[in-house]
């Protein structure tokens, strides 16, 4: 009976958020950025009717995801009929929490990452209801959701601007910011 | 060329494996007629005539998997799963229980029908028996096998078999365990769960991390180490004096360097496990396998792939095909 | 409420198992006994000549007689050989994997054990259309089910009543494994543990044991709470699953409890010190998990730590 595991195949890098980047994050001011994301969060699912179908009965739950590093969580309080987004510098109460490096919250929206090799490898870590976190998993991989593509239509006119240099960001700093149709 | 046969547990997931080369795409409803009920997981029958439709217009099959066991007195749920996957133009449905079988059969004949692993048909006698009682066309063989195993029973049978290659192992027979719900009331037979998420749990308990379903400790592992899903059958127990893997370590199934062999063994299609990963591991995983099996049908060496940070981030195994594995 | 020996699952000494089928022939209570290898192809020589004797006997006692399949019967010659042998027989078979479907002939009567998924009417229905005269529900079923399946059929149905769960069967010999030994050179080590080798988790809760191929509970079933409703359910008879020791003394408090001599109570206090693994579980019927009991708590050796 083997009593311990074989040595495991190195770990792919994950990129870290540019310092900066993460200081910009840390200092945002609160109340523009909650309306921000919450005008984001709102767009978004009024595009994809689908995420929260797929929520089935975790449609109504609140979920905390914490960007360990910069560190700030966000709320996405779905107990309403319009979404919210806030943003904490400590993790709030909900029913699901899900913690790791922005990078890696970014990228997982964006399919870049496998949610279950994070997990194991404990990049994400998750407390709370672990059922309601699948569900929102499964269901934003479903979206093919572009955070990126998205952010730039904010610019308005000047969208394919930002567009490029959200783009130019990513290349810089390794960061998933837009969407990818592979495993990295 | 064997067929490869993809998951997909959304229809992102469906079209990801089609665009990377899937011949054929297995999936299903989302609701308890299929093995993989997770949340937020499968197909509404709109998804899947839209599925159908993607995958139908780029020469690949949708097999749609039925493949729990259907609870008493509300066989109903199965009976219209079975229905619609023939209304909506299914290839295949691949089915486990002995009387949903039977049904289909009798009630859906022009709809073609797959033995799932669930069945855990594992010798020929069986499999002809499931071939000439109910025209089955096709068995997923269970886990349990070695090469040598699936080219005798290749020998002895008419039907087609397709074979796990990559992806989640499960160490006991498919269809014939019922750990998981013992400890949480959950099982793949009847749920289509094993170790459900809902029952997991992570506790820090001092400088450790335990992972425990349903409140039994499955593993403990040191705060940095790799923190294994609590599946109930790859943990670290105790026996006697003894602390190990008793049934499996937490590995996950590679076998892409044994394709020649199966191959020779006489199978029919390979089968890539994950209905639950997302759609960027479904497309890698295919591209990779599309491009092993072209290579082999050319008569090319089968590349060693880049899959080995895909299998859980953990230690692969080729499981029971190696006969050492028992 | 009838009362039915099933086959012994772990690995017995032979000069055991003929004195164990000899006691239960004069056994009264036991209305069928199901006996032969449900495990391992690999054991049954060193029985298999004492079966007819053992099988004779059983008779003799005036008790309903039917072998054993394999649990799992995958391609080896050995296998599928004995699976052929088994359809031959003059007796009654019960059928533990569907290949012996396979074998026996057009017609003949078998009866259904529980590792054939039965989990519904259906399932019966094209079962006893090929056959099968009688069935024994799988453990994991909830009470609905068994509900649902008695309403819908007139075959007797059986229930598992009493022993250590058979919860998975693999083509892995666990117990090989454990003692770092090939499946091939396993030197029949199974036989250390003949009511199976408790798997405790690293927090010492009872979780498991392994008995060769296959996975048990580390709990006893015991459904004797659950006997009221069971009648009304219409089972016919309740299954008991031989342990080595303290076995007759079960047989003799389930003869009680039936009977209405003792209450339920009283036979778990009684019973509960020949339960192997020292406590019960009898959750698959009423939830919320298999493992879970409806006694007193206090009955139980350790409860899970943590919260689901």
């Amino acid at each position: 009976m083997p009593e311990a595991l074989a040595p495991l195949p190195e770990h792919r890098a994950i990129p870290r958020m540019p310092a900066l980047l993460a200081l910009g994050v840390r200092l945002a001011p609160y109340p523009p950025g909650d309306m921000l994301l919450t005008r984001l969060a709102r767009k978004i699912l009024a595009r994809n009717p689908g995420v929260l179908e797929r929520l089935g009965s975790y449609r109504r739950s609140r979920f905390v995801l914490t960007a360990s590093d910069v560190p700030v969580s966000f709320l996405l309080d779905l107990t309403r009929d319009l979404p919210a987004v806030s943003l904490h510098r400590d993790p709030p109460a909900g029913d699901a929490r899900i913690s790791g490096s922005l990078a890696v919250l970014i990228g997982l929206v964006h399919g870049v990452w496998d949610g279950d090799a994070l997990f194991f490898s404990r990049d994400l870590t998750v407390e709370g209801d672990t059922s309601a976190v699948l569900a929102l998993r499964n269901a934003i991989d479903d979206a093919e959701l572009d955070l990126g593509q998205e952010l730039a239509t904010f610019a308005g006119p000047l969208s394919g601007l930002a567009r490029r240099l959200i783009e130019g960001v990513e290349r810089t700093t390794g960061v998933p910011l837009t969407r990818s149709g592979a495993v990295r | 060329m064997m067929e490869l046969v993809c998951p997909a547990g959304t229809p992102a997931s469906l079209r990801a494996a089609v665009d990377a080369g899937a011949h054929a795409i297995y999936c299903g409803f989302a609701d308890d007629t299929n093995a993989r009920n997770f949340p937020g997981l499968n197909f509404s029958r709109r998804e899947m005539a839209e599925g159908i439709a993607y995958a139908h217009a780029r020469g690949a099959k949708v097999l749609i998997a039925i493949n729990t066991f259907p609870r008493a007195g509300e066989m109903e749920l199965w009976h219209r799963a079975v229905s619609d996957a023939a209304t909506l133009g299914a290839d295949a449905a691949i089915l486990a229980d002995l009387g949903l079988i039977a049904h289909a059969a009798e009630r859906h004949p022009s709809l073609r029908r797959h033995l799932s692993v669930q069945a855990a048909a594992a010798n020929p006698d069986v499999i002809n028996f499931y071939a000439s009682a109910f025209d089955v066309k096709r068995v997923v063989l269970p886990r349990v096998l070695s090469v040598e195993e699936i080219a005798t029973i290749n020998r002895d049978i008419d039907v087609e078999t397709e074979v796990f290659v990559f992806g989640g192992l499960c160490v006991m027979a498919e269809g014939r365990c019922s750990l998981s719900s013992y400890i949480s009331g959950k099982s793949p037979n009847m749920n289509g769960v094993c170790s459900p998420a809902s029952h997991v749990s992570y506790v820090e308990e001092g400088g450790d991390l335990a992972a425990r379903l349903g409140g039994y400790t499955i593993h403990r592992t040191p705060a940095q180490a790799p923190a294994p899903y609590p599946t109930l059958c790859k943990g670290c127990f105790k026996v006697g004096a003894r602390t190990g893997y008793v049934f499996e370590d937490p590995a996950s199934l590679d076998a892409s360097q044994l394709l020649p062999a199966l191959s020779r063994a006489g199978v029919t299609a390979l089968k890539i496990e994950g209905r639950q990963r997302s759609r960027a591991y479904v497309a890698q995983v295919v591209r990779n396998f599309r491009q092993a099996v072209e290579a082999l049908a050319e008569g090319r060496e089968v590349p060693v792939g880049a899959l080995a940070r895909l299998t859980e981030g953990q230690a692969a195994t080729a499981g029971a095909y190696n006969k050492i594995w028992r | 409420m009838q009362l039915t020996v099933g086959p012994i699952q772990g690995f017995w000494d032979a000069g055991l198992w003929s004195a164990f089928y000899e006691r239960l022939a004069e056994t009264p209570g036991i209305s069928r006994v199901v006996l032969g290898e449900l495990v391992c192809s690999k054991r049954l020589p060193f029985y298999q000549t004492r079966l007819p004797d053992a099988v004779a006997q059983l008779l003799a006692g005036g008790k309903d007689v039917a072998l054993t399949s394999l649990a799992l019967i995958t391609p080896l010659k050995r296998e599928r050989r004995m699976a052929a042998e088994l359809a031959a027989m003059e007796l009654e078979v019960e059928v533990n994997d569907l290949t012996m479907l396979a074998y026996l002939p057009e017609g003949a009567r078998f009866s259904v054990g529980p590792l054939v998924n039965v989990y519904n009417e259906g399932t019966l229905a094209v079962l006893q259309r090929r056959g099968a005269v009688g069935v024994c529900l799988p453990p994991e079923l909830s009470a609905a089910s068994v509900q649902r399946i008695c309403a819908a059929t007139d075959m007797p149905v059986e229930v598992w009543g009493w022993g250590r769960l058979p919860l998975a069967i693999s083509g892995r010999c666990y117990h090989a494994r454990y003692h770092d030994r090939a499946k091939d050179q396993c030197q029949f080590v199974c036989a250390e543990d003949p009511d199976g080798l408790a798997v405790d988790t690293l927090d010492d809760q009872q979780f498991l044991a392994i008995n060769g191929l296959q996975t048990l509970s580390g709990q006893c079933a015991n459904m004797a709470h659950h006997l009221p409703s069971l009648r009304q359910a219409g089972v016919a008879s309740l299954r008991l699953s031989p342990q080595t020791t303290g076995f007759f003394e079960v047989i003799d408090l389930f003869a009680d409890l039936t009977s209405g001599r003792i209450d339920a109570e009283e036979f778990c206090a009684k019973a509960l010190p020949h339960a192997p693994g020292g406590a019960f579980c009898d959750g698959f019927l009423d939830g919320p998990t298999g493992v879970a009991w409806s006694g007193a708590r206090g009955e139980v050796r350790t409860q899970p730590a943590g919260t689901p």
